[in-house]
């Protein structure tokens, strides 16, 4: 059973991915800009230049034909070239992706460390003083925009993960709060306490059971969220990433770029929640 | 009395052998520092697109190619002279199509190949092959067919071009030569520095180049530093804070507000050399085909309507609060910074809503109820787009903005980003007013022909017309290839003066701004004199030192 | 209700009210440039000082809260009614369509939507008015919002499927849409509750961030995302505190929001 749900999410996986590809291509396409070349915008070169960079450009035009070419040179292994850097797409993620792998994944943990603390502290706690500042402190990170919290880190010379944690923390505090806050009324839990169980032993055989699959699901999400939250971090502490990668590749119209990156994203989207939905089925298996 | 024992000789050779290590010690340490001390710091504002200096198109590209490129004759940004770089001596023939080289002998590159004329040979005809789309190729593209390059000795070279090539020695200024044999290819330089790492998205580090043929009054071997670290930051916050922390040395085109704030802590760090040669400009949308109403068109084609928009604009408001008072109005296509070329008989648009109004009057336009409409009845009302990013131009679109709504005419400001700004400029025409800025490398007048000229696809406000669509515009044709093929100075001066009034009168272009070119140097950085052309603060690296 | 709750509701009601009042609180308006006194700090003219080209800040804030508190729970609304349809759903039938619309959300959630925005405001004309551009940006912010959520929500509905109280119901003779709407849906408030607070703040922030494709709030209209985007001149902020305002404001107004829609502390009362 566990062996076929594993199978279909990989099924699922590649056609996502395959189609994530695909789309992302079009909506490229679709959008104005892809046959701009700022470069054309230089006074010395001539018109034929001119129409030649433009012509290059022209070649992805068709949409399909420019993705099913893609698709066979991934079967030899050549990610194609990036247009605006004029590098191997292979050789760009492969120097950027452990960056923003260690970023992210410190991110996460740190972010992730700080929503269990706060959310369950608040929920054993019962304090509606502590729940107010915990809610003022989510409040305030989640309006700062992310930008101010990457520069933020460059001011205090801390690592960028943290500003990646500031970042997850406000939103998924916020779920997981109000998970802990419906699973701490319910009734049994409510039995619990009156008969006198410890907040520990209500906590760990009682609250995350019965929260654990939406926890999770919300972890397999944060993992997008903080991908999505490297992009202005590394744009602006500098750091070579995929974030820094891909915000440099839309504002060039970077074709082969983006639809790489993208596939790349929709690989480790899936990857986060597909494995979130496992555990969570293996989970929920366990308690029946 | 006894006399006092001497120390065995075993142990004053052990004393003397631990001294010298001591010596030795120092020495290492006072040269680690020494070496540690003389890196230079800067950043690039985006990724360098490229190290084939043929190929460059990008300002990153543009300041390794400056910093590691060889050049036959180079231009001293301080004193604005040409100076022998590589070639010790040339000569333009009078029709300007030929120049004579004679090389510095005793030269190599970086990796120790032999620099020689073959060198120079190869460079020009990689540079001038049609399938490079090199805009430093294409500013040598005069005329069509084939450049010819004579060996005539072993240290001289002759190029021809077919047409004549107006400011032909200055433009070498920007020909970095390549190696013809050596296997490193465009890796390997004849420039006071060299490529030694790169990491993508992070940093470009330069070593000194330690064949560089260049000495110093004194006979020492250039340049003074041992390396250049140039981070990539495209965040102009990071890179004033990173210079505050003493973790970069010099910033080039410093924006106004930092270059205040700066200056407030320690004015010794802060240049202001005085207007360049940029220009910020806005113009309209003149284009036939333009996918916007005729009722607009009609307006932005009547040089009237140019001219009141422009006298309406408050430019000295501009320069004041927008860059803080570290620019200046501008007059015309030419900065005054640019002495020579500069017409100095225009002078700046003053600003008159009430002359702006009348003049719009005359043509036709009225007010009713504080809103401008033309003959037909069709409210004034038009966008300004500009690219997204620059908060300087919005800025200033958001004050013209204003100003022209005191004439009543109701302006939206759109930010866009900057491929759809140059799809809509440059293939769609959808567009009605642009705000941009003009960054003009060089002196001459030569390098806006492609601006001037009516059939060019950089023409901007009607690109590439088959022939031109007004009187005036084939009257600046013929003044441009005058001037592109007259050697003598002064003819060129005159006809590109008289290009100068006719942008004024017909007002294609509405020029806003000149910006001062701001910089900043740490004190670390010695022998840094920053002046208004590119590359600012580092236009003579290979004499900076850092304490 | 409770006392925090009342508390919330009438500081969200004074702000609104205060915003409301902005012709005569600040009768210069948002738009005037008083270029003789750009970026002054706080005065008896300009209670917050003014900007980089001389606008009272006071000014632009309530004009710009109109626009923001307005707009930016709309959206949140359409993202969080459409997360609850697609996630909630999906996660209540199980089986192949939840499968699919999680593979779905989950493309969504990866896809470069950038260009969709930009391919929208090619499609607008250029003098397109303020109050479109501004509804058609947070209806975009709340139609591309959803994903996140959506997961969740799945989750959370596959959870009560198989509970006790959902099979009674059944048992009862309760069925598809009934059964979801009354007994399955009232029990996924605390995730849509908390998509909808965590939205408002952001939809805020994206419209200033989608300023630089051409949508959002257009010059010389203020809103609170662009009054945040000048804490991007963070370096500065130590000496213009004031500056600080919108951030506090907001943080306010998020907080109430949180105070109203919470269970919490209405069962501590």
């Amino acid at each position: 059973m566990l062996g076929r749900k594993i199978a279909r999410h990989g099924l699922t996986l590649i056609a996502t991915a395959l189609l994530g590809g695909f789309l992302s291509a079009t909506l490229v396409r679709v959008a104005p800009g892809l046959d701009a070349d700022e470069s054309t915008l230089d006074p010395h070169l001539s018109s034929q230049s001119i129409h030649a960079l433009r012509e290059h450009r022209a070649a992805q035009h068709n949409v399909f034909r420019f993705y099913l070419r893609s698709l066979q040179r991934v079967l030899h292994g050549d990610l194609g070239t990036s247009i605006s850097l004029k590098q191997p797409v292979s050789r760009l993620l492969h120097d950027r992706i452990p960056l923003t792998f260690r970023m992210v994944s410190l991110g996460l943990l740190m972010g992730w460390a700080a929503v269990m603390a706060l959310a369950l502290s608040v929920a054993c706690v019962r304090s509606p003083a502590y729940d107010l500042l915990a809610t003022v402190l989510a409040g305030l990170l989640l309006c700062v925009p992310a930008a101010v919290l990457a520069l933020l880190s460059v001011l205090w010379n801390v690592p960028g993960a943290l500003a990646v944690a500031l970042i997850i923390f406000p939103r998924d505090y916020r779920y997981a709060r109000n998970l802990l806050d419906k699973a701490y009324s319910l009734q049994h839990i409510i039995s619990a306490r009156a008969k006198g169980l410890t907040e520990v032993r209500i906590l760990f055989w009682h609250v995350i059971p019965v929260v654990g699959p939406q926890l999770l699901a919300l972890a397999g999400v944060s993992v997008s969220l903080a991908v999505g939250a490297a992009i202005p971090v590394e744009a602006l502490c500098g750091l070579a990433g995929i974030g820094q990668l891909a915000w440099q590749a839309a504002l060039a119209r970077d074709l082969p770029l983006l639809m790489n990156i993208t596939v790349l994203v929709t690989i480790v989207t899936l990857l986060a929640n597909s494995g979130a939905d496992v555990i969570g089925h293996v989970w929920r298996g366990q308690r029946a | 009395m006894r006399q006092p024992r001497e120390a065995p000789e075993s142990w004053q050779l052990m004393m003397n052998f631990q001294k010298t290590i001591a010596i030795l010690a120092c020495c290492a340490t006072f040269a680690a520092n020494a070496a540690a001390q003389g890196q230079l710091r800067f950043c690039l504002r985006s990724e360098p697109k490229t190290f084939d200096p043929l190929k460059v198109e990008d300002d990153a590209s543009a300041a390794i190619r400056y910093l590691t490129g060889g050049v036959l004759v180079r231009m001293n940004r301080q004193t604005q002279a040409l100076e022998p770089g590589l070639a010790t001596s040339w000569k333009v023939s009078k029709d300007s199509k030929q120049i004579t080289f004679k090389l510095r002998s005793g030269v190599s590159f970086s990796d120790g190949t032999p620099f020689s004329t073959d060198d120079v040979a190869y460079t020009v005809q990689r540079l001038m092959d049609p399938a490079l789309h090199s805009a430093t190729g294409d500013a040598f593209r005069s005329g069509s067919g084939k450049v010819e390059t004579q060996v005539i000795s072993p240290t001289e070279i002759s190029i021809t071009f077919p047409a004549p090539v107006a400011g032909l020695d200055r433009q070498f200024d920007q020909v970095a030569i390549l190696s013809a044999h050596s296997p490193k290819k465009e890796m390997a330089v004849l420039g006071p520095f060299m490529v030694a790492d790169y990491k993508p998205g992070a940093t470009v580090l330069l070593q000194r180049n330690p064949n560089y043929w260049k000495t110093d009054e004194q006979g020492r071997k250039l340049p003074h530093l041992d390396s250049i670290q140039l981070d990539i930051q495209p965040n102009r916050d990071v890179e004033v804070l990173r210079f505050k922390r003493n973790e970069i040395d010099l910033i080039n085109s410093l924006d106004s507000e930092y270059f205040d704030k700066l200056a407030s802590t320690s004015s010794s760090v802060v240049h202001d050399a005085g207007p360049s040669l940029d220009s910020e400009q806005m113009w309209f949308n003149e284009v036939a085909k333009a996918p916007i109403p005729a009722y607009k068109k009609k307006w932005f084609r009547s040089a009237s309507f140019r001219r009141a928009i422009s006298q309406a604009i408050n430019r000295n408001d501009l320069a004041r609060v927008v860059f803080r008072g570290h620019a200046q109005a501008a007059v015309g296509p030419i900065s005054p910074a640019n002495k020579f070329w500069f017409n100095s008989k225009l002078k700046s648009e003053a600003c008159s809503p009430t002359a702006a109004l009348q003049a719009l009057q005359k043509e036709g336009f009225h007010l009713e109820n504080a809103t401008l409409k033309d003959t037909e009845g069709n409210e004034v009302v038009f966008s300004i787009i500009t690219n997204s990013g620059n908060k300087y131009r919005e800025r200033m679109a958001t004050m013209i903005q204003e100003d022209l709504h005191k004439i009543g005419i109701r302006v939206n400001v759109v930010t866009l980003d900057f491929p759809s700004l140059i799809e809509r400029m440059t293939q769609t025409f959808d567009y009605e007013a642009v705000l941009l800025g003009l960054t003009n490398v060089g002196l001459d007048p030569n390098d806006q022909m492609n601006v001037w000229l009516s059939s060019s696809e950089n023409h901007q406000w009607n690109p590439a017309e088959k022939t031109p669509e007004t009187p005036w515009e084939a009257e600046i044709d013929n003044l441009m290839r005058a001037q592109a093929s007259a050697s003598d100075a002064k003819k060129r001066k005159a006809s590109f003066d008289r290009v100068q009034e006719i942008a004024v009168e017909q007002a294609p272009f509405i020029y806003l701004v000149n910006r001062n070119a701001l910089s900043a140097v740490s004190a670390n950085v010695q022998g840094a004199q920053p002046v208004i052309l590119v590359p600012q603060t580092y236009w003579n690296v290979e004499r900076l030192s850092v304490k | 209700m409770n006392f925090w709750r009342k508390f919330a509701c009438a500081v969200l009601m004074l702000v609104f009210a205060v915003s409301l009042a902005a012709t005569w609180l600040a009768p210069a308006g948002y738009a005037k440039q008083d270029r003789d006194a750009t970026g002054a700090p706080p005065s008896r003219e300009h209670w917050l000082g003014t900007d980089e080209i001389g606008r009272d800040r006071f000014a632009r804030l309530l004009y710009g809260t109109r626009i923001s508190l307005l707009l930016a729970p709309a959206a949140a609304l359409v993202s969080t009614l459409l997360a609850a349809a697609i996630g909630g759903l999906a996660g209540y039938m199980g089986g192949a369509w939840a499968r699919t619309a999680m593979a779905v959300t989950d493309l969504f959630l990866s896809l470069p939507w950038l260009f969709l925005l930009i391919t929208v405001r090619a499609m607008l004309p250029l003098n397109v008015s303020p109050t479109f551009s501004v509804l058609v940006t947070f209806l975009l912010l709340g139609l591309l919002g959803w994903t996140a959520a959506a997961r969740v929500l799945c989750a959370s509905a596959s959870s009560l499927r198989d509970s006790d109280f959902v099979r009674q119901a059944r048992a009862a003779g309760i069925h598809g849409a009934r059964l979801f709407w009354i007994h399955v849906l009232p029990n996924l408030k605390p995730v849509l509750y908390a998509q909808f607070w965590i939205s408002i703040p952001a939809f805020i922030l994206s419209e200033a961030n989608l300023g630089i494709l051409g949508l959002g709030v257009a010059e010389p209209l203020p809103s609170w995302g662009s009054l945040l985007k000048e804490l991007e001149g963070i370096v500065s902020l130590g000496a213009e505190p004031w500056k600080l305002l919108p951030l506090a404001l907001l943080v306010v107004v998020v907080t109430s929001f949180q105070l109203v829609l919470s269970r919490s502390h209405e069962a501590a009362a």
